[in-house]
């Protein structure tokens, strides 16, 4: 065990003394920063596409965009995340003459990504609501759109909350891929104390034990939201 | 008021309409009866579109609104409609279910007059002075609209005795109290006609009565009602129509005097001597 704390004593050294956990900061603000953004961007276009989905199909415009969005799930779903990110990174944004840094890509990407899955799950979620509150809301003069914002869609995220608390979860984990296009979170910061004290075995455990942490507060979060949504269901 | 003429509908070759004509007027209570299946409530939610019709005219205050083009969400605010399971609103207090729609549509064209006179103000500064357009009136304000709806909700509430219920979420209610809310929630629209689909078949017995009072008590107000319902007692009580549907057509219509006294059609006297 001797041997353990001298390691300890190493990661201690750098992660203190050489700033080490300056790094460990940005990198956990980074992953925060790509998996909040990341599902705020994937709510808003998981939501659009599963209305288009739910959208009554017999007239040809809702047909097309029925086809697009299926299209977009499908390549979405059919590869994997870090094949997105490098395709966004050295293929499209160099065909578009952008630039951007690689946090931003990996926002972007996961928006992108989770926007797929966040439609399925609002999809299910949809579907769960009652057809009657899309008829009731119609039947008082409102429009699909407006019943949809309204009243099915609030029903719809209720139902889905733990689903869509799942969801930030893998987001949250999978920033850890983030390094293919440059971006520094928790795993590059780990990875460069490690590397500078060529010792990984602590700065690696601390990494997962963070992990877990930020997974648990997000749960809690989660559980709390969620009560406050069921209000409507709690009988007085 | 409403004149359906000839109305179809199929649903993927099965034929659930076949040609249902019949002139309502203002202040009619009709009633619609017939076996299940029969097509009486597809009947009931091709009048306000809920079911697209695939053929016929439905004339609702001279436009007919089974044409795809028609605006239906413009005509559909004058057409309250009341359904077996209620639908009120499971994410919203009951009084916000009864001022949701009034408040929305009317902020809805208060923006939209807003905007207008917008467009026709600054258009109007290159109009000679004689050419200049009329601004749309904008009398209320947002606040207005929303205290405006609130009071009347309230009084709705009121007559129904369910003022005390006003800001509990609509799953704390009994069956009976749901669907008195959900009638007056659709009141509060001021409609022409209401459409009521089998609104007590899903009540507990106890609860039937204080909804069809509730519906008697509109009908003598003078509100034009259309009433898919298998309450034969109701029917002949309140109706001043009675029609028979089967198999997608009307077979028999009349007061309900003769309807009940005097069935013609063999099928009705068939079905009356089932249910009554």
């Amino acid at each position: 065990m001797g041997n353990f704390s001298q390691k300890i004593d190493k990661f201690i050294e750098i992660f203190i003394n050489q700033n080490g956990y300056v790094r460990v900061i940005e990198g956990l603000k980074n992953t925060l920063i790509i998996a909040v953004l990341g599902l705020i961007i994937g709510i808003v276009i998981g939501t659009l596409i599963a209305t288009v989905r739910v959208i009554p199909k017999y007239k040809l415009l809702p047909r097309i965009l029925n086809g697009f969005c299926s299209f977009y799930v499908g390549f979405f779903r059919g590869t994997p995340m870090v094949v997105q990110l490098l395709l966004f990174y050295f293929v499209m944004l160099p065909l578009l003459g952008q630039r951007m840094t690689g946090v931003q890509v990996a926002i972007w990407v996961f928006g992108l990504n989770s926007g797929a899955y966040i439609s399925e799950i609002m999809r299910s979620g949809i579907l769960s609501v009652d057809q009657g509150q899309m008829e009731a809301g119609r039947a008082v003069g409102l429009s699909f759109g407006t019943t949809m914002m309204k009243i099915v869609l609030p029903q719809a995220v209720k139902n889905i909350l733990p689903t869509l608390g799942n969801e930030f979860i893998t987001l949250v984990k999978e920033t850890s891929v983030v390094s293919f296009v440059g971006a520094a979170d928790l795993y590059v910061a780990f990875n460069y104390i490690g590397s500078n004290s060529y010792e990984f075995m602590v700065p690696y455990l601390v990494m997962a034990l963070i992990y877990i942490l930020l997974v648990l507060i997000i749960s809690a979060g989660i559980k709390i939201m969620e009560r406050s949504l069921r209000r409507s269901d709690r009988r007085h | 008021m409403i004149d359906v003429i000839n109305l179809e509908k199929h649903f993927d070759g099965l034929q659930v309409l076949r040609g249902i004509s019949v002139k309502i007027d203002k202040g009619d209570i009709v009633v619609v009866i017939g076996p299940s299946g029969s097509g009486k409530s597809t009947f009931l939610r091709c009048l306000n579109c809920m079911e697209d019709p695939t053929g016929g005219q439905i004339i609702f205050n001279g436009v007919d609104i089974a044409d795809q083009r028609v605006d239906i969400n413009v005509h559909r605010r004058h057409m309250g409609m009341v359904f077996q399971h209620f639908n009120l609103f499971h994410n919203k207090t009951v009084i916000e279910n009864i001022m949701l729609a009034p408040v929305y549509l009317r902020c809805q064209d208060l923006r939209r007059a807003k905007r207008s006179n917008l467009v026709t103000r600054f258009t109007n500064v290159f109009r000679a002075k004689e050419h200049r357009k009329e601004l749309l009136p904008v009398t209320e304000s947002k606040a207005d609209i929303k205290r405006k709806a609130r009071d009347e909700a309230i009084s709705l509430l009121k007559r129904i005795g369910l003022e005390d219920k006003a800001d509990v979420y609509p799953s704390t209610l009994s069956g009976g109290q749901k669907q008195r809310v959900a009638i007056v929630r659709s009141l509060a629209m001021n409609p022409d006609v209401i459409l009521f689909d089998e609104p007590t078949s899903a009540l507990d017995p106890e609860m039937v009565g204080e909804v069809l009072d509730l519906m008697k008590a509109l009908a003598k107000e003078g509100m034009t009602m259309i009433i898919v319902t298998h309450e034969m007692g109701f029917a002949r009580e309140v109706a001043n129509k009675v029609l028979f549907i089967d198999e997608g057509q009307i077979l028999e219509s009349g007061s309900p005097e003769e309807f009940f006294g005097n069935p013609q059609n063999p099928r009705l006297k068939e079905f009356l001597s089932k249910v009554l």
